[in-house]
């Protein structure tokens, strides 16, 4: 956040997802993504960034066999649910190639998408935008943003993923 | 993350909330300007209520479901885990969805 600010920008990752639609010119559809996309191109360039920084995570920076160091009550929680012990960064069930061509496992991860998308935009924020920058500003909005995101993790956590997975 | 067994989710955040309001104080309080000398400004969030609720749970659900949040879907992709592809592709739709009926939304 520190070093966007210092350079004139600030620290929100989710609206690359509004300048994404407007670059793919849906302004001319649906009048919220109309406005100058060209002028939030430097953020476009952190999500490449972030792509970059996730590759050269994988590469460089990660022993072979390295899993997520998740606590052992998680591990049985998840255990309990279909979910085997971390092999690597992300669970296989639910990000593996079967889990993509299955129906349920494609729906997971499109439903999640869509979720995603549709709020950050509603919140105008996500984690970065809202829990970071905007609590960093003492905005009460954002703090609201946070209630909700937590409300939201929550219910999924604990009442829609055991149903589902 | 949302079960707080692990420092994990929310002590990385906690963090960062810490150091990140000392340091908006610092630039405030000094008037600390950026590279190009222009004073940084904070733009504040526009007010609302239902908006930041309604639309906070939504994405709450799409995190915890997917354990991501727009920055590390990609940081995900560049990963290798290319299943994030999807994810990424359908929370452009989502964007997309939310732009076409928002006028129909309460904020």
């Amino acid at each position: 956040m520190f070093f966007l600010l210092y350079f004139g920008q600030s620290f929100g990752f989710s609206s690359n997802l509004r300048t994404i639609c407007a670059a793919a010119g849906l302004g001319k559809k649906v009048s919220f993504f109309d406005f100058d996309w060209k002028s939030k191109i430097w953020n476009l360039v952190f999500l490449v960034g972030a792509i970059i920084g996730g590759f050269v995570a994988h590469q460089f920076l990660t022993e072979p066999g390295a899993a997520v160091q998740i606590s052992p009550a998680t591990i049985e929680d998840l255990g309990k649910l279909g979910i085997g012990a971390p092999t690597s960064l992300q669970p296989d069930e639910l990000f593996g190639w079967d889990a993509v061509f299955s129906l349920k496992g494609f729906l997971v991860l499109a439903v999640s998408g869509l979720l995603i998308g549709f709020g950050t935009r509603y919140a105008a924020g996500c984690t970065s935008g809202h829990a970071i920058s905007g609590l960093s500003n003492l905005q009460w909005p954002s703090f609201i943003a946070v209630i909700g995101f937590f409300i939201g993790g929550l219910i999924m956590t604990f009442l829609i993923l055991p149903l589902i997975l | 993350m949302f079960r707080f067994q692990a420092f994990h989710m929310y002590g990385i955040i906690g963090t960062a909330v810490v150091l990140g309001v000392i340091g908006v104080a610092l630039i405030k309080r000094y008037n600390i300007r950026d590279f190009y000398g222009n004073a940084i400004q904070f733009q504040p969030k526009e007010k609302g209520l239902v908006r930041y609720l309604v639309g906070g749970s939504i994405f709450g659900l799409g995190w915890a479901l997917s354990g991501a949040c727009p920055g590390p879907i990609v940081v995900n992709i560049g990963y290798g885990f290319f299943a994030m592809i999807i994810v990424f592709v359908f929370a452009n739709v989502g964007t997309f969805l939310y732009g076409y009926f928002k006028d129909r939304l309460p904020h």
